[in-house]
């Protein structure tokens, strides 16, 4: 049986690992590879890594960044944040990473989706959708979540899905941060709309939230950042106790 | 040496890492002369199965491959391309297991992504490897069951997990990314 994913995000800049409250307020949270290897003793099931300095000047520094995780891994890991052309997702896809995450730069120019499911297969390109409720409408947000667009969320996955994409991570911006558990309703509601894997993000605080999400929506996996950098939950306490709730887990 | 069989797919560098972390050294060639002094040979590969075999073809070291006498593995896209025929781009392959590569129907979400078991596992290459290990998958189409098949996954329908015939092993799963199970599948192919 297919197994749910437990994905820690690691949010790098210049770097290090940070993680921000509500897309603001960046705390250190350590050296990237050390935390990369401790999650896969933990049993973490892939790894993101979102970039978010993503300056053109330290475009090479994440290459390396991303070569030295490669080296050191046995999981597949995911590297998003600042990617704009297909000469960026090259660099990264030869550097070892096993998929791109694309955000901003899929709003702006969806035909790179396309363009890269082409080069390297649909199972490389992870659309990342940031998505806050706007007047009753989920909407997505791009750079960040610092700029609005007019794109309804429904009905931008269901077109990455067509253009493309592998998987969509989607997170919620009014949940992130908070530890206050997953948008439910709205993950719920892009996963059946979809046939491609939907990994669901911002908001988890404690254990139950990650059941809730997997008893209640068909999202096939769990994306959380600070409940794993700050040892709230370790990732092997969370996947005894889901396993335990009879999910399906590894 | 193991050679790792160089062409225009993703993941080789991948392979490349986890046999390091294995401690066997490897080289990534398209040498046939190389291929062929080579202990181990293995064919990774990640992307679509028509420009590769263009490659292998172009390169031919798709008749090497067939010709070879030492153990081999075929990974993902490697695994596909040593079947008899492909869907995807209506391919003929290596033709080494009699297996046809399917796009796999999408009565649930494709690709396959994620952590499966493995059922019916037989012969050396599952040594030590247990009923509720899980393995990492990640593909669209995937081969037939035959009489060459030595472990099943089922997601959507039962499908060959893994082929063997004489000196010729595969794998549609990554071992290189599968933690530490991945790692013990691959330790027992080194140890052929």
């Amino acid at each position: 049986m297919l197994k749910k994913r437990i994905i820690p995000c690691l949010d790098i800049k210049d770097g290090r690992t940070v993680k921000g409250i509500n897309f603001g307020n960046l705390r250190d949270a350590g050296d990237p590879v050390a935390l990369a290897k401790k999650y896969v003793a933990e049993g973490a099931d892939e790894l993101v890594f979102l970039d978010i300095s993503a300056t053109i000047e330290y475009r090479k520094t994440l290459a390396d960044l991303v070569r030295k995780i490669a080296r050191e891994i046995n999981i597949p890991f995911t590297v998003g944040g600042g990617i704009s052309t297909l000469e960026d997702v090259d660099l990264l896809i030869k550097s070892g990473a096993d998929k791109v995450s694309i955000n901003s730069a899929a709003v702006r120019y969806p035909e790179l989706i396309t363009q890269i499911a082409n080069k390297y297969g649909s199972q490389c390109v992870v659309v990342a959708i940031d998505i806050k409720l706007q007047n009753e409408e989920w909407m997505v947000f791009t750079h960040g979540g610092n700029t609005a667009t007019s794109l309804k969320a429904t009905e931008w996955a269901l077109r990455v899905a067509q253009l493309g994409a592998g998987e969509i991570l989607l997170t919620s911006m009014n949940n992130d941060g908070t530890g206050e558990g997953f948008a439910l309703d709205i993950t719920n509601q892009i996963s059946n709309s979809l046939n491609i894997p939907v990994i669901a993000s911002g908001g988890a605080g404690k254990e139950e939230d990650f059941f809730l999400l997997f008893e209640q929506t068909t999202a096939s996996a769990a994306l959380a950042a600070s409940i794993f950098h700050y040892n709230t939950i370790p990732v092997s306490t969370l996947k005894k106790y889901l396993k335990a709730k009879n999910i399906s887990i590894r | 040496m193991i050679a790792i069989i160089k062409y225009n797919a993703g993941n080789i560098q991948s392979v490349a890492n986890a046999l390091e972390r294995l401690n066997y050294e490897c080289i990534v060639t398209d040498n046939p002369a190389e291929i062929r002094r080579a202990d181990k040979v293995i064919l990774p590969g990640v992307g679509a199965a028509s420009m590769a075999m263009s490659y292998l073809k172009e390169k031919k070291t798709d008749k090497v491959i067939v010709g070879l006498e030492q153990p081999v593995l075929g990974i993902c896209l490697g695994l596909q391309l040593m079947c008899q025929h492909s869907e995807e781009g209506d391919l003929k392959c290596l033709g080494i297991f009699n297996a046809i590569v399917k796009k796999m129907p999408p009565l649930d979400r494709v690709p396959h992504t994620g952590w499966n078991n493995l059922k019916e596992r037989k012969g050396t290459l599952f040594t030590g490897i247990q009923d509720n290990d899980d393995v990492y998958f990640v593909h669209s189409y995937a081969a037939s069951l035959c009489t060459t098949t030595i472990a099943i996954c089922d997601y959507i329908q039962p499908f060959s997990a893994a082929l063997h015939k004489r000196n010729f092993y595969a794998t549609q799963f990554h071992p290189e990314k599968s933690a530490f199970v991945g790692g013990q599948i691959l330790k027992n192919f080194l140890a052929l």
